[in-house]
């Protein structure tokens, strides 16, 4: 596992194979820790099947919204190359240095492309509509809305694709498949269009290599009893996705397919092409997207909609998904438990039925509107080419083949995969195996970081304060996208009579490279000190201006943008006039701001590089020894005499190779053999101070005096303990035990001589009930594991298992099959209708009520088995509040979001990970362990940190210390000073910017203007309102006709 | 998707133009830069049509509205005001948009105090991926403020 211990060469470059979201987190911890990242993707952009979701459980919150500023990081990241259409031929090389031949497929439009769109109304091929006729061409179905709706032979396959370039489909392009047409290559004003290109070899040299190539659906036509492809109103869950986005093909309207009605009745059939005798896992994720589907559907179409779902056990795992799913039952959608066997059509209506045996053995038949397949995930067919060219061991599925307690190791030293590439997995996994794959890969390339990424050089920059504001105004015609509405020339010529404006002109394409050597050379010689550029959204174009100005000597805060296009001429077409007024008004009003900018830099405040770990079970040392493998100096403190934690009492995995204890005994002689690593055993935190780069921790360990330790940064490991139940006569009787009490037993030498007769496990033992309402997640893991065991010493014992729901979800579903065939009886109890146990004769007698059957079984029992709750330490509340940081509701520590940073805490500088953050199994717990490492490593890469410019800043005289502010900050990033002035108290509050986010809750909240945040003061906010507000009779040219040789520009 | 759209297709239905009486009213609309700025370049990048009547002020998050700045804007003449935040849930900066919706109570109360109608104001959330829902908001504000009459405190 120690890769330090190589001393070949290291190359500071990395390669993410595969652009979604696991791929972009890799890339830009890679790029955060001062590797160069070479991210390719088989496809035109990066995105993966993220951007094709609506929302996402279990917060419902928008997937666009929460990566779509990922998306834009990337595309600016200066040590970020995103090459698409691109895939991996041949690796040459070692961990450490690899040469990695790459080919590209033509994209047939290079650099120039501004995303303008111009070419995709231009393609005849955009233009055709489905028939009949076998004849006639088809329309090309479009991915991103899995075939709902069709697209041109140039696209781009979603609006915010990264890179935002069209490309062209060489299958359907009537010029490369003619040689006629070339209507896209007349319509693109930027010179963009290069069917001239060619598959392009390109090779790469990189230290290490990580795989996130993704994953499919499995295709529903491996049922063919489900009709999918022949009944119009069966679809797979992506579709039915689709169907909700508001960027989908009905804007957001679920309509189904046949007749585009709204559906009033639907139902969600689960497990589709997984957890069958051909694909005997559970894809982890379905039962959760059927009933966030179900939810929304309610949501868009009326409370009143049908939503049935039919499971068999509904997988409610993770944080936060057992209260999801009652919150979906109180919704009204309902659960039906069974497999159902065939779906049929009503060939009259195209109604979907379907005949099922529900649990109390009696046929039931129903309709529905529509039916959803939960189809389930499998690797990415592309992936199956990895097996030869990284030599990565694949399972019968494609599933990459990874060992016990190396979660993210791909099997080739230098090669880490992450994703449902090794298991079918949800995001938040995702993310976690994608940056500890990073931290595993920073193990090997720690001596190499900073040597490859780009150091940019600018000019001095030129002195502007005390100047009267100079702007140049330059209005963008973005192709014809805002010229052909707005008339550009009549805005330049409004421009140019404003006050301070020097400068205006109109450039085709602002964004291109001969605009920006233009504005360069303006800059200088008209001496411009503030420039507005009226085109498109700052919000993907305002860093690439930034950019150009600070190229030209200009402090790049000195730029404000007018979004005359998407908020324009796209939103206003039909009304040339009113859309041209407004353009004007916009310049005006960024003008009226501009005037009001003043240069902004960025404070860098040092760094402390040690990190204090706190906890030392699995997760605090797996995260402690890849950092000090790094090179960072850790303090890892255990409140416990001795290492360890829960690890301690595992006795065994499912895999026969994997031995906990042997396991546990290697990485505590290594922390202890580690000189980066101090380790503070019966420690306690007694306080913790400061923010991110600079905390200061106070600890006591057991016999020593308190010590105080620097750090940069914290990683919570605290764990989770086994919860002691209090029903079923644990405690009371020798013969009930917990599933860690067995496992104890199962691993003594005597099991076999005294092999009970029967075990009757328990499920749900203080997990999913009113007090604590969370699945503990790994209890039918460890029940399965342990009964496989139990028929592996003593094949003769009698294994009964009474569930709610069997959620052994991923590749444990093989485990629960096996023990099924093992002769383990598998039996559901009802939530309502719990076992009992007694105590008869010395013997234990477990009634439970069978639902099927609706009778009462009696077992007579040598052993009960307990699957006891994973609860959180109770002193979380304590360190919680030292550190500032949030709980769940039931005592977890709390993230700073569910999905995409799930190792963070909102608080900048702590981390998280194991059963801390919610109960998990080892391998879970050492990617999480590793994946906070990275977000360490990213935070502490640099010698000093670099602050937001845009942070508050208060206002000396105006602030009368009343600290309205300080309690509504949501960082904590205000304070209240008092001192002494002339023999008087004075009060004042302050703000610690390498806290502040720069929201301006606190410009909200003060009624004195005492405090704003920097390029969004009031003034400047309510000079652009005032602007707007200006009367027509300021306007100094009349309302003009629009230019007719403009629009046709 | 979005490219094919046109806007015929994607227009929807204006307000009945005989119940206006202001007919070309401004609108201000402060709008959170990660989820309501963004669905507002949606609608444009989905070429959803909407009344030339809003003229739209990026600011970081809703909770950065200062309660004046809208008071100020109808005071001198705006017709209207619209704050859009990113839904309870999705704010960028953990709670500001529930801020804004804490403050939106006390500006409705000051409108009074101004003598200017409730239509005159309002608090909407629209994430990233609603430009629809973008598009119809401006649809029902800029309907709204027409049926009033023009802001009295507007001048020249």
């Amino acid at each position: 596992m120690n890769s330090s211990e190589n001393h070949g060469k290291r190359v500071g470059a990395a390669l993410v194979v595969g652009g979604g979201i696991g791929g972009m987190q890799a890339a830009l911890d890679f790029a955060a820790a001062g590797i160069k990242v070479y991210l390719i993707d088989r496809g035109p952009c990066i995105g993966g099947v993220m951007a094709q979701l609506d929302k996402t459980f279990p917060t419902n919150d928008c997937a666009m919204c929460t990566m779509a500023p990922r998306l834009v990081e990337i595309s600016r990241h200066k040590d970020i190359e995103i090459i698409p259409l691109a895939e991996v031929e041949k690796v040459e090389g070692q961990a450490g240095d690899f040469a990695v031949a790459l080919r590209r497929r033509p994209r047939y439009v290079n650099e120039k492309c501004t995303g303008c769109g111009a070419c995709l109304a231009a393609c005849p091929v955009g233009k055709l509509k489905p028939s009949d006729d076998p004849k006639k061409p088809q329309p090309i179905p479009d991915e991103y809305n899995e075939g709902l709706s069709f697209r041109p032979a140039i696209y781009i396959p979603y609006p915010q694709a990264v890179p935002n370039y069209a490309v062209v489909d060489p299958e359907r392009c009537l010029h490369l498949k003619t040689g006629k047409c070339k209507l896209c290559l007349k319509s693109c004003q930027a010179g963009a269009i290069d069917f001239a290109q060619k598959d392009e070899a390109v090779s790469v040299n990189v230290g290490a290599i990580v795989v996130a190539p993704g994953y499919k659906l499995i295709d529903p036509k491996v049922k063919p009893d489900y009709g999918y492809g022949a009944y119009k109103n069966v679809i797979t869950a992506l579709e039915f996705e689709r169907l909700l986005s508001a960027s989908g093909p009905y804007l957001g309207k679920v309509l189904r397919p046949s007749d585009k009605a709204e559906p009033k009745r639907i139902a969600f059939i689960q497990c589709v092409g997984s957890r069958d005798s051909e694909r005997d896992y559970c894809s982890a994720v379905c039962c959760m997207y059927a009933t966030k589907e179900a939810l929304l559907a309610k949501e868009h179409l009326s409370p009143d909609l049908q939503c049935d779902i039919y499971f068999m056990d509904l997988r409610a795992f993770s944080k936060g998904f057992e209260e999801y799913y009652n919150r979906a039952k109180a919704h009204g959608v309902r659960y039906i438990r069974c497999r159902v066997p065939k779906l049929g059509e009503d060939p009259a209506t195209r109604d979907v039925t379907l005949t099922y045996l529900g649990e109390d053995e009696t046929k039931h038949e129903a309709a529905y509107d529509l039916v959803v397949l939960s189809a389930g995930l499998r690797p990415n067919p592309s992936s199956a080419a990895l097996k030869g060219t990284l030599g990565l061991e694949l399972d019968q599925h494609g599933f990459c083949v990874t060992r016990p307690f190396a979660p993210v190791d791909a099997g080739r030293e230098g090669v880490f995969v992450a994703g449902v590439f090794t298991e079918p997995k949800d995001i938040p996994e995702t993310v976690i195996q994608a940056s500890g794959s990073v931290s595993r890969a920073m193990e090997l390339l720690s001596p190499a970081k900073g040597e490859l990424i780009a150091n940019k050089a600018y000019p001095p920059e030129t002195e502007v304060a005390g100047q009267e504001p100079r702007a140049g105004v330059f209005i963008c015609h973005c192709g014809t996208n805002i010229a052909s509405v707005v008339a550009v020339q009549d805005v330049v010529a409004y421009a140019r009579s404003l006050p301070n404006v020097v400068h205006a002109e109109n450039v085709l394409y602002a964004c291109a490279n001969d605009s920006q050597e233009k504005i360069k050379k303006t800059i200088v010689d008209k001496k411009l000190n503030r420039v507005v550029v009226a085109a498109c959204t700052p919000r993907t174009h305002e860093p690439l201006f930034r950019n150009t100005i600070r190229e030209a000597g200009l402090n790049p805060y000195l730029f404000e943008m007018a979004n005359i296009r998407d908020q324009c001429s796209w939103v206003h077409m039909g009304e040339p006039l009113p859309a041209t007024r407004k353009a004007k008004d916009l310049v005006r009003m960024a003008l009226a701001k501009s005037r009001l900018l003043e240069p902004l830099y960025k404070k860098h405040v040092p760094i402390q590089k040690g990190v204090l770990v706190i906890g030392g079970g699995l997760a605090g040392m797996t995260a402690a020894l890849t950092l000090a493998r790094q090179g960072f100096k850790v303090h890892l403190a255990e409140r416990d005499g001795a290492l360890g934690g829960m690890l301690r009492r595992s006795r065994f995995l499912f895999e026969p190779e994997a031995d906990p204890q042997k396991h546990l005994a290697e990485v505590v002689a290594a922390v202890k053999a580690q000189k980066n690593i101090t380790v503070h055993t019966g420690a306690v935190i007694e306080a913790i101070d400061g923010f991110v780069g600079n905390f200061k921790t106070r600890l006591s360990a057991a016999g020593q005096p308190a010590v105080e330790v620097p750090h940069g940064a914290i990683i919570v490991a605290t764990g989770a303990r086994e919860f002691q139940p209090e029903e079923y006569l644990y405690g009371r009787h020798a013969g009930v035990l917990t599933q860690l009490q067995l496992e104890e037993r199962l691993a003594a030498a005597d099991w076999r001589s005294k092999a009970p007769r029967t075990v009757v496990m328990i499920q749900c033992v203080g997990s999913r009930d009113e007090k604590r309402p969370n699945c503990s997640r790994v209890c039918c893991g460890a029940a399965v594991k342990n009964a496989l065991k139990i028929k592996e010493l003593s094949p003769e014992t009698n294994v009964y298992v009474l569930f709610r729901d069997v959620r052994t979800y991923g590749f444990k579903e093989t485990y629960y099959t096996r023990a099924r065939q093992q002769g383990v009886v598998f039996a559901r109890y009802d939530e309502n209708r719990k076992p009992r146990v007694a105590e008869r004769g010395g013997r234990l007698a477990v009634t439970t009520y069978e639902p099927i059957a609706r009778t009462e079984a009696v077992i007579e029992a040598d052993l009960v088995v307990l699957a006891a709750a994973t609860v959180p330490h109770p002193e979380n509340k304590d360190l919680a509040q030292m550190l500032k940081v949030p709980l769940d509701p039931n005592g977890f520590f709390l993230e700073a979001h569910m999905k995409l940073r799930p190792v963070d805490f909102a608080t900048d500088g702590i981390f998280l990970c194991g059963t801390a953050h919610f109960p998990k199994t080892a391998d879970e717990t050492i990617a999480q362990s590793l994946g906070a490492a990275a977000r360490v490593a990213a935070t502490l890469a640099k010698d000093t940190m670099e602050l937001e410019a845009n942070v508050s800043q208060v206002l000396d005289d105006s602030c009368d210390g009343c600290a309205y502010c300080v309690d509504p900050c949501p960082y904590k990033a205000v304070t209240l000073l008092e001192y002494m002035r002339e023999g008087a108290i004075k009060k004042i509050v302050e703000v610690n910017e390498s806290l502040c986010k720069g929201c301006g809750v606190c410009q909200a909240t003060c009624p004195k203007k005492g405090i704003a945040v920097r390029g969004f003061r009031l003034e400047q906010i309510s000079a652009m309102a005032e602007a707007a507000l200006a009367p027509a009779s300021l306007d100094p040219t009349p309302e003009p006709e629009p230019a007719k040789e403009e629009v046709a520009n | 998707m979005t490219q094919q759209s046109t806007p015929s297709a994607t227009c929807l239905p204006a307000g009945e133009a005989s119940d206006f009486q202001n007919p070309d009213p401004l609108v201000i609309a402060f709008c959170c830069n990660w989820c309501s700025y963004t669905g507002a370049d949606l609608a444009g990048t989905s070429r959803l049509q909407y009344p030339p009547n809003a003229r739209i002020i990026r600011v970081m998050c809703s909770g950065m509205v200062h309660p004046n700045m809208v008071i100020d804007a109808l005071t001198k003449g705006a017709d209207g005001v619209l704050i859009c935040g990113c839904h309870p849930g999705d704010c960028h900066y953990i709670d500001g948009n529930l801020k804004a919706e804490k403050r939106a109570e006390a500006i409705k109360l000051m409108l009074e105090d101004f003598g200017l109608e409730p239509e005159r104001f309002r608090l909407e959330w629209v994430s990233a991926s609603e430009g629809p829902r973008f598009a119809a908001v401006m649809q029902e504000m800029i309907d709204g403020v027409k049926r009033l009459p023009p802001s009295s405190y507007k001048t020249g």
